[in-house]
């Protein structure tokens, strides 16, 4: 089939080296999500129980990640790190970036555990600290299970942005392939449907967990 | 460090010059999101499984294929089938086709938030299915779905960013510049990342404007303190949800 | 489920009844709340329906109103067909095109009063009347303002809802349903949302109606009262059925059925 608009061959051909960066893109995925999850509940609760002192600053840091681009902030860590590999650079400024969107969640997920049970752990005269591990976040943590899961499947889909700083994940697999021989058309179409084959699925089974715990 | 106030100075005219590239994408983008997300959204709750069928094919397809990947699909694959498009024109579609179907679905959510008796009234009035949506039910959801429309448009502000790679001279493709001028990437980099959150604050005070005024129609009260709120708070339809 | 047929009108030596309900099934989901349900309503007759919660009071008016569609059975207004028909021997669902011109004639007024937030109170109003029956802008005004004389309400015109009390909303939603000019009128519930001192007002409203029109009135109350001062007949409901029926003055004093004495008991202490 040559001349066509889409080629078996050249499919086939681009296949491997995608695989290969999709195994980059679940590595960053999941480290990025692990960073975003513990640093986004230090967040949470830092800004919830610590003094002003720490609780302004935090704040302001986290509005400043929040809302400048993923991009500019790859690009910016990664040229004032030189020394350290790409993909540390990638994973630590996605879960940085996440975190500040996943202390929301967190926080939502705190202030929706009834003040009852606040209240009812104080009668029993239960140290704060045991309250929050044992009364709280238990709670807490159910609260948040699906908006954990939509920003991991969110995350995932914000891996291209990798190319940025030449990890070679799924994408920027796809790209190098298509500027070596000057033929995007299978090797994006394919990493694009990856995309969807993945991400659609998980968020039906997000999206069911979310009616269980309703 | 006064030389790179004296750069910085030399440079605003240029980083004008990108905020205004970064303004029209984020803008367009927006335009386009929006009425995809009202037309997508309304679809979505048609009774027709053949309106409703292909609409959820089309929302979970831009959703699912990732920004980075339609945008370069777009820049690279589609003049292949023939369709070659300005650099300007493929930001603003991708970044439209993107956020308009994370939109349809704020859209949607917002349609159904709207009392169930506000549908029956306008039934029981024998006003027609046209009129009930935009005069009734349309206004009443507006006003619910500003918030989360507030969130993806910063989101869509932030996806702007990408427009460097595809040769448009933004806000972030400025920065480089600056970088290169300066020689100094935190000083470039701080300034740039200022610009973005400077953006993004007026973006957020409009839309917080909008709301205020949308909820004075539907005889909510304003409170001053959410015109002046500094940020949205970003939850799990706006960003995240795939 | 008996066979489809076509109904004669019930007697009514002046021509067809306003409402008619033959054989009316409704259920939701594994719930039957009507089951074969028949009566009907004479043209300027005020009928107030009384029972227990649940026993499917509220599904006659919303089934009128085509907010919920029945199961089976048919629905008549002046004596023509409203949701569904008999065609060759099948019971089919008529067009929304004829329901809507039938809907026309039938008004209501709803326990949470559903006035639209983004409009004022004469917006509320007139929105129907200029959009749905094509009146002109200043006749329906003209209209909403002898309308909101009527129930008290002038001074609040240019209000939005939100900033009413529930009765003074009831009462602009009684407006409202009016500026439609409907043939019959159907009051769901319409003082149970309020505070107690605010439902005088609203009764007092609804009784000077009853006494200076002719509407024909279907009404689901638990002001027994209320029940037994406009109305001319009543019809107590038990789980979907009709267990007793009689003019007001014998069903409060002398009820034969146990359910309605057990009912009234309950009710009125």
């Amino acid at each position: 089939m040559t001349g066509g608009l889409w080629s078996w061959e050249q499919a086939a051909a681009a296949l491997p080296p995608i695989l290969e960066g999709f195994r980059v893109t679940l590595v960053a995925t999941v480290v990025g999500m692990v960073i975003a999850a513990v640093l986004g509940l230090v967040i949470a609760l830092v800004r919830r129980s610590a003094g002003r002192w720490l609780t302004v600053p935090v704040g302001l840091f986290v509005e400043l990640v929040r809302s400048t681009p993923l991009l500019v902030q790859l690009v910016f860590v990664y040229l004032m790190l030189p020394s350290v590999p790409a993909l540390v650079i990638g994973c630590t400024v996605l879960g940085v970036h996440y975190a500040t969107y996943l202390s929301e969640v967190y926080r939502a997920g705190i202030e929706a555990v009834p003040r009852g049970q606040w209240e009812a752990a104080t009668a029993l005269d239960l140290p704060r600290a045991r309250v929050w591990r044992a009364v709280v976040l238990p709670q807490a943590v159910r609260n948040t299970l699906p908006g954990l899961g939509n920003y991991a499947i969110s995350m995932f889909k914000e891996t291209p942005y990798l190319f940025s700083i030449s990890v070679v994940e799924m994408f920027t697999a796809a790209q190098q392939y298509g500027a070596a021989t000057f033929d995007y058309t299978e090797a994006l179409t394919m990493v694009g449907l990856i995309f969807l084959a993945v991400s659609y699925p998980t968020s039906l089974l997000v999206r069911r967990m979310e009616n269980r715990l309703a | 460090m006064p030389d790179n106030l004296q750069s910085l100075v030399d440079a605003l005219p240029r980083l004008g010059e990108g905020v205004v590239v970064t303004l029209q994408l984020t803008l367009g983008g927006a335009a386009l999101a929006f009425v995809l997300a009202v037309a997508l959204g309304l679809a979505a709750r048609a009774r027709s499984l053949w309106l409703r069928t292909p609409t959820r094919v089309v929302v979970e397809f831009f959703r699912g294929t990732s920004l980075v990947v339609q945008l370069f699909w777009l820049f690279y694959v589609l003049p292949v089938f023939g369709f070659r498009l300005e650099s300007m024109a493929v930001g603003i579609v991708a970044l439209g086709l993107n956020y308009g179907a994370y939109g349809s679905e704020v859209v949607r959510g917002s349609l159904n938030a709207v009392p169930v008796g506000q549908w029956e009234a306008t039934k029981a009035l024998s006003l027609g299915p046209v009129h009930r949506v935009r005069r009734v039910i349309l206004p009443q959801a507006w006003a619910l779905m500003i918030p989360l429309l507030t969130n993806l448009l910063i989101q869509l502000l932030k996806g702007s960013a990408l427009a460097t790679y595809i040769l448009l001279h933004d806000v972030n493709y400025e920065i480089g510049q600056l970088r290169i001028a300066t020689r100094d990437t935190f000083f470039s980099y701080a300034v740039g990342l200022l610009v973005y959150f400077a953006l993004a604050y007026v973006l957020t005070l409009g839309m917080n404007a909008l709301e205020v005024r949308a909820k004075r129609r539907v005889g909510a009260g304003p409170t001053l303190r959410e015109v002046v709120r500094l940020a949205p708070v970003p939850t799990s339809v706006g960003a995240g949800a795939a | 489920m008996p066979e489809p047929h076509a109904p004669t009108p019930a007697g009514d030596p002046t021509g067809a009844p306003a409402i008619e309900l033959v054989d009316v099934v409704k259920r939701f989901g594994a719930t039957t709340v009507l089951d074969g349900l028949s009566f009907a309503v004479a043209k300027g007759e005020r009928v107030a329906l009384i029972g227990p919660s649940g026993s499917g009071k509220t599904t006659i008016l919303r089934l009128l109103m085509t907010l919920e569609e029945a199961d089976g059975g048919f629905l008549y207004v002046d004596g023509e067909p409203y949701t569904h028909e008999v065609r060759d021997g099948r019971r089919v669902p008529i067009p929304e095109k004829r329901r809507r011109r039938v809907r026309r004639r039938v008004g209501m007024v709803f326990q949470q009063f559903n006035l639209f937030p983004n409009m004022t109170v004469l917006g509320n109003i007139i929105e129907a009347p200029v959009h749905a029956l094509g009146l002109a802008r200043e006749e329906a005004v003209a209209r909403a303002d002898r309308l909101l004389e009527q129930v008290g309400m002038a001074d609040k015109r240019d209000a939005r809802p939100t900033a009413l009390s529930g009765g003074q909303q009831q009462r602009v939603a009684i407006a409202r349903a009016l500026a439609m000019d409907p043939e019959i009128l159907l009051l769901d519930e319409v003082t149970s949302a309020l505070d107690p001192e605010l439902v005088v007002d609203v009764l007092e409203v609804l009784r000077t109606l009853a006494e200076t029109t002719d509407l024909t009135m279907l009404i689901v109350t638990h002001e027994m009262q209320f029940a037994r001062d406009v109305s001319h007949r009543v019809l107590m409901f038990d789980r979907g059925r009709i267990v007793e029926e009689a003019d007001p003055e014998t069903m409060f004093t002398a009820p034969t059925h146990v359910r309605t004495q057990a009912f009234l008991k309950a009710v009125l202490g």
